[in-house]
């Protein structure tokens, strides 16, 4: 009799278990083989090397829809004014991941207009001098933050040669989750790197712009249409003095 | 020269006690800001993208390049060897140590995610001078902190000439590393020259040497010891000395930017159109900073009064805080130049549109947490004074005598 009783404790604790075990991993198991479909499954190499080529005489004089392109890509348009904050102090304390410039030529008087963002240098001087390693090349080019090694020094904003980078002034109630981000910490464009890790091709901005003065690829891929226009229109970087071998490249200034 | 002797600050307890007080006061005041700050985010502070580094650097960088310096008293005496700067030493570390985790923790408090300090210290990038100088600092703190034992402690005097060594070589590399966090910035025009080092070190010895004659003759004075005319004048002619150095490098720093047509927009906004920077430079900086207290120091009269050289000490404190703020935020408030043949007419982000100087308007808490950082340096000498025998019962001119040193 208490055989058989033990016998059934056993066979209950052991499906039980089972059932736990089955509730438990299952989910990561299929995680797992849903997230081994997608391209970032796999190792970010440097066979590739992402990059902008922006045709500064097709950028509209006037036109923006490349910064609010981004702005939503990246829940930037989400960041509410504080409270109490003035609006011309505040006008400088928010994020911006691309702005457009209109520049002037000293001696030509010429005068274009282009959206700056940050270059992805190849030797970024953000990285240099974030204390913690924050500040990272990934293998394909893209610089970004790593959110969680970020102490808010601000080292890199001052290192910056082209004001890319934001600093999280106040505290961020809505985010994406594309975009996590909260306040004390610093933040640049990434070329929407949660596209390239999902397959996309293209960059909010270049979606954005209608004019067609944005185009986003691989600079590594001689068949590319970024790698075959580089080759073809004559380009430049900004700061070339510096010798960073930008990541994007400018038409027409 | 006859022995000197040690003895706690004596000065009378409701004295002592309401000077700190008064100081804890001031730290609860400053914590409170702190808290402020961190709580809200830099929105509540002047800091904003543009200008990323403000008053609580202009105070930390200050009080960490014046910590380096505090120590030099103590090492004209060990490394050296003049034997009249020996009784200085003990204050002399003190004060160093003291100096620099005032600045440290306004430096931290400042970070946007402070509470990552231990992210700072445990992953490292050592390309960066900033990961070098968290070594630099904490190593600074060890070694002062043994140099101090091997003055105090009979059985450790062995070791006192070599840690003095120690100590005065790592606070060179110290504030090496202090000027070079603005001497590698290749961005900004008013940064990324090597001079930055050497002269964040000239700027230490003087800055450093002003706050110990303060603190000296205070702690002097309220207890009634005695502070003879012999050291006393020594460490003002050796302050003029060191000032008229900082001016040296400040001549230098600009006269190599003049030269170079590049630099020529970037001179005129510090020497010329850049208002509130320009006047600070030159009334706040050269005039009172530099000029003023080499003329009391030097001069026959005021030289050799107490009054011209507590005057004199205090113009080269305000100053040195005036030349941080040119420094930090005058580079950081002149436009980056990214389009060097071009002029910016219109931009989405402040880029300086026709070269219009970025905007800061500091706040008061970043005010209160700058102050906060002196009143910790201070509060911990007072109490370190107070308990163990850091000062010299006497500094009288027969105790002191020169003529051996």
């Amino acid at each position: 009799m208490s055989d058989k009783i033990d016998q059934n404790r056993r066979n209950f604790v052991s499906t039980a278990g089972k059932a736990a075990a089955a509730t438990v991993v299952a989910p990561g198991v299929l995680l797992h083989t849903l997230a081994s479909a997608e391209p970032r499954a796999e190792a970010v190499t440097s066979k590739v090397r992402y990059g902008l080529l922006i045709d500064t005489t097709k950028c509209a004089d006037g036109c923006s829809d490349c910064v609010s392109g981004c702005e939503k890509e990246n829940g930037l348009d989400l960041i509410k004014k504080p409270e109490g904050a003035d609006d011309y102090e505040w006008e400088r304390q928010r994020p911006r991941w691309i702005r457009t410039v209109k520049v002037k030529d000293r001696l030509t008087g010429h005068v274009s207009q282009l959206p700056m963002m940050c270059q992805h240098c190849e030797y970024p001087p953000c990285q240099d001098v974030c204390p913690t390693g924050a500040s990272f090349r990934r293998a394909d080019g893209i610089v970004m933050v790593d959110r969680h090694l970020c102490i808010g020094c601000r080292y890199c904003m001052m290192a910056c040669p082209y004001k890319a980078r934001s600093f999280i002034h106040e505290e961020i109630e809505q985010k994406p989750t594309i975009a996590p981000r909260g306040k004390g910490c610093v933040e640049s464009c990434n070329l929407c790197v949660h596209r390239r890790d999902n397959g996309g091709t293209t960059t909010a901005c270049q979606d954005a712009c209608k004019h067609g003065a944005i185009l986003f690829g691989d600079l590594n891929d001689p068949n590319s249409e970024i790698a075959q226009a580089m080759r073809e229109h004559n380009n430049t970087q900004l700061r070339a003095d510096l010798k960073l071998n930008t990541g994007v490249r400018y038409r027409g200034i | 020269m006859k022995k000197i002797h040690y003895r706690e600050w004596g000065i009378e307890s409701p004295r002592y006690w309401g000077l700190l007080a008064v100081l804890a006061a001031i730290l609860a005041v400053s914590g409170l800001a702190a808290l402020y700050m961190e709580h809200e985010g830099h929105w509540v502070t002047g800091m904003n993208n543009q200008i990323v580094w403000g008053i609580p650097h202009v105070f930390a960088i200050f009080l960490i390049v014046s910590a380096s310096g505090a120590l030099n008293v103590a090492a004209l005496g060990s490394v050296f060897g003049k034997h009249i700067y020996k009784s200085l030493g003990r204050l002399s570390g003190l004060l160093a140590m003291a100096l620099l985790v005032g600045g440290l923790l306004v430096l931290v408090l400042d970070l946007g995610q402070p509470t990552r300090l231990i992210v700072a210290m445990t992953k490292y990038n050592f390309k960066s001078i900033f990961a070098w100088n968290i070594y630099l600092y904490v190593g600074f703190l060890a070694i002062v902190a043994v140099y101090l034992y091997t003055m105090m402690e009979r059985k450790a005097q062995g070791f006192y000439k070599p840690m003095g060594l120690l100590a005065f070589v790592w606070r060179l590399i110290l504030t090496t590393g202090t000027g070079s966090i603005f001497g590698f910035i290749v961005a900004r025009q008013g940064y990324d020259v090597a001079i930055m080092a050497p002269m964040f070190i000239i700027m230490s010895f003087a800055y450093g040497l002003a706050i110990y004659i303060l603190v000296l003759m205070y702690t002097f004075k309220a207890d009634g010891r005695e502070l003879g005319d012999k050291l006393l004048f020594r460490l003002k002619n050796l302050l003029g000395i060191f000032v008229a150095a900082v001016f040296y490098f400040v001549l230098a720093y600009h006269l190599t930017k003049l030269y170079g047509t590049k630099n020529h927009e970037f001179e005129a906004f510090i020497l010329r159109d850049g208002g509130i920077y320009t006047t600070l430079f030159w009334v706040g900086w050269v005039l009172l900073g530099l000029l003023v207290p080499m003329g009391i120091v030097f001069h026959p009269a005021l030289g050799k009064s107490r009054g011209g050289i507590i005057a004199a000490s205090l113009l080269v404190i305000l100053g040195g805080l005036v030349s941080m703020y040119v420094i930090v935020i005058g580079g950081q408030a002149f436009p980056l130049p990214m389009f060097p043949d071009k002029v910016i007419i219109e931009a989405g982000f402040f880029d300086g549109v026709n070269g219009a100087p970025l905007h800061y308007a500091p706040s008061l808490p970043e005010f209160l947490l700058g102050i906060g950082g002196i009143a910790v340096a201070l509060t911990a000498t007072f109490i370190a004074v107070r308990m163990l025998k850091f000062l010299p019962a006497s500094l009288a001119d027969d105790v002191v005598d020169p003529h051996h040193g």
